[in-house]
């Protein structure tokens, strides 16, 4: 077994491959704005690290999101292409999943990715592979009451310390944690999600106003 | 290289998902999947609801090109892509998916430019492009004169809209007599019934100290638009087929007259005509007459290859191979106002060095199918 898998659902354009055992390559950038002229060479570069090459590999698996949407899709259209070239099958991961299970924490606590327009990407989790809640976006003073007190994992809980008193990383998004939380759900046999975005959001899209008159009255 | 490169190409530039395949100037494929229909309730394009059926088509479109074309991808030249100029988000989803798709082949990526692919379909349809070629291209999203001496390297702007774009002055019109979007075949269908010469609209820049190949349609759309105001409040029924014909003939009109202008000004004696509005009536009718009373040969491809499609890309590409241009870097980007002068985006390293695309192989050799 060897999966690949690419997260760009949040500032880190984050790659690894996974044998079924272990982490064999990982590279993580941070960088908001150039997901799209990152991610590849990041994928060759984990590639050669490892001394492999992509036809290797047998699965690809790809944080779905939450997620600012520009950077989201350069991994899903990645992840979706490189299925589709190689004939192997393309396994979704919620992001905040990966984040929960690097954390490595037991017991309850959140995490919390920024969504921008001053609101998080959070979820909630029972130890750090079952998800209790969520995923969800909401301003963070909405979610207050509901996080009080908890442990809070992600950029979106550093961001905002005074809702997330207990705010701690890592940080950023691993796809090592993705891979290997991939594998060992794969192996014992759990379903994955479908390559299909977390937009959480609907699209902006405003209506045109009615035809505007022009001539004066 | 092949002389009748196989190449696929991608475009996402808009609200089309495209993925056409051709054999040097052969089309073997043109798939596409629009998300026009979704749109439509907003009178316009929305980036963001663009992007998200580019996302839920590329992979689905890309297989069923290659099975319209009956070739296998290990079988492929090269991938192309639109880099740009279009919608940033929408551009990134093609990219994106031409990277992954070229690195996990193993084929060299070509970014290259929207107007030029938009130029260079023409050769699927009536074969190699003379040099030079003279482009009018006419869309919702452009309106540009270019002079073409080398379509894969050398692609000069003569002349642009200042202001709205040809195709978007159709659809505006059309929301102000309440046709829906997109406007363009609703008024070329009404206007057939209507007379051009009922109502007066001002030809746009067409004064002699006006810039002889800009294009202005803003001041074509405000007058349609009073004109339509004025019946209204008189109490009065708007000849909604005279108006649709009459707005038509002076796009038209302005649009003709300054692309054969610019043929005869510059000693080219072909004019070709792409871009969604190529596929106007009118449009095709009066640059033919015109045409021919000029002595110029007129090329307008089949409407279907007008409008944005993925066979205009791996035209473009193909001819890209075949003229050994350079390859892109896997960090090329989207370039949402990618400039009309670069045909393509070849590599960082490949400054001055036409012939040589080995860092595509370095890095991508053997990747598969080795
Ligand atoms: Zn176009």
């Amino acid at each position: 077994m060897l999966l690949l898998a690419v997260d760009t659902a949040t500032p880190a354009v984050t790659v690894a491959l996974h044998d079924g055992d272990s982490v064999v390559a990982e590279s993580t950038q941070v960088d908001a704005r150039r997901h799209g002229e990152l991610l590849l060479p990041s994928v060759d570069r984990v590639l050669a690290a490892a001394g492999l090459k992509l036809d290797a590999v047998t699965g690809v698996v790809v944080g779905v999101g939450p997620g600012p949407y520009t950077g989201l899709r350069v991994g899903l259209v990645t992840a979706a292409t490189f299925g589709s070239a190689l004939g192997v099958p393309v396994h979704g991961l919620c992001t905040l999943d990966g984040l929960a299970y690097a954390s490595g924490l037991e017991g309850p606590f959140v995490v919390a990715t920024d969504a921008r327009r001053k609101e998080v990407y959070w979820a909630s989790y029972d130890g750090s592979r079952t998800r209790t809640g969520g995923p969800a976006v909401d301003r963070p003073a909405e979610i207050a009451e509901q996080v009080a007190g908890l442990p809070a994992v992600g950029a979106g809980a550093l961001l905002y310390p005074e809702v997330f008193a207990d705010a701690r990383g890592p940080e950023h998004q691993s796809a090592a944690a993705l891979a290997a939380l991939a594998a060992e759900k794969l192996a014992a046999g759990e379903e994955l999600l479908p390559p299909r975005p977390l937009y959480l959001r609907r699209p902006d899209a405003q209506v045109p106003k009615n035809y505007k008159v022009v001539t004066p009255q | 290289m092949a002389d009748e490169p196989l190449v696929l190409g991608i475009e996402t530039s808009c609200d089309e998902t495209g993925v056409g395949i051709v054999r040097g100037t052969t089309l073997l494929a043109d798939a596409i999947a629009s998300s026009v229909d979704e749109h439509a309730r907003f009178g316009g394009v929305v980036p963001e609801v663009a992007s998200r059926a580019h996302l839920e088509a590329m992979v689905p479109t890309i297989e069923r090109a290659l099975k319209e074309a009956g070739v296998t991808a290990r079988d492929l030249d090269g991938i192309a892509v639109t880099a740009g100029p279009g919608l940033a988000g929408a551009l990134l989803v093609g990219v994106s998916a031409a990277k992954a798709y070229a690195y996990a082949l193993g084929k060299p990526l070509y970014g290259v430019n929207h107007l030029a692919s938009h130029i260079c379909v023409d050769q699927l349809e009536h074969g190699p492009l003379p040099e030079p070629t003279m482009a009018l291209l006419v869309s919702g999203g452009h309106s540009s004169l270019l002079l073409a001496p080398d379509i894969t390297a050398d692609v000069r702007p003569m002349g642009a809209t200042i202001d709205d774009a040809a195709g978007e002055a159709f659809d505006k019109i059309a929301r102000v007599l309440n046709l829906g979007f997109p406007g363009g075949p609703v008024i070329d269908r009404l206007a057939k019934e209507g007379d051009p010469e009922a109502i007066a609209f001002p030809r746009g820049l067409t004064g002699p100290r006006d810039p002889a190949y800009d294009f202005s349609f803003s001041g074509l759309k405000t007058a349609v638009a009073r004109w339509i105001e004025a019946k209204r409040n008189a109490g009065e029924d708007v000849p909604v087929r005279d108006v649709a014909a009459s707005f038509q003939e002076a796009v038209v009109d302005v649009l003709t007259r300054k692309a054969v202008r610019a043929c005869k000004d510059e000693g080219v004696d072909h004019l070709m005509i792409g871009g969604g509005v190529a596929a106007n009536s009118r449009l095709r009718a009066m640059a033919e007459e015109r045409c021919e009373r000029a002595g110029i040969r007129l090329r307008v491809p089949r409407p279907k290859l007008c409008t944005d499609n993925g066979a205009m890309v791996a035209a473009l590409g193909a001819e890209m191979v075949a003229r050994n241009r350079p390859a892109s870097d896997w960090e090329l980007s989207a370039d949402s106002s990618l400039p009309v002068t670069d045909p393509h985006v070849p590599g960082e390293h490949h400054h001055g060095h036409v012939h040589d695309h080995d860092h595509v192989h370095e890095i991508s050799k053997d990747n598969l199918y080795s």
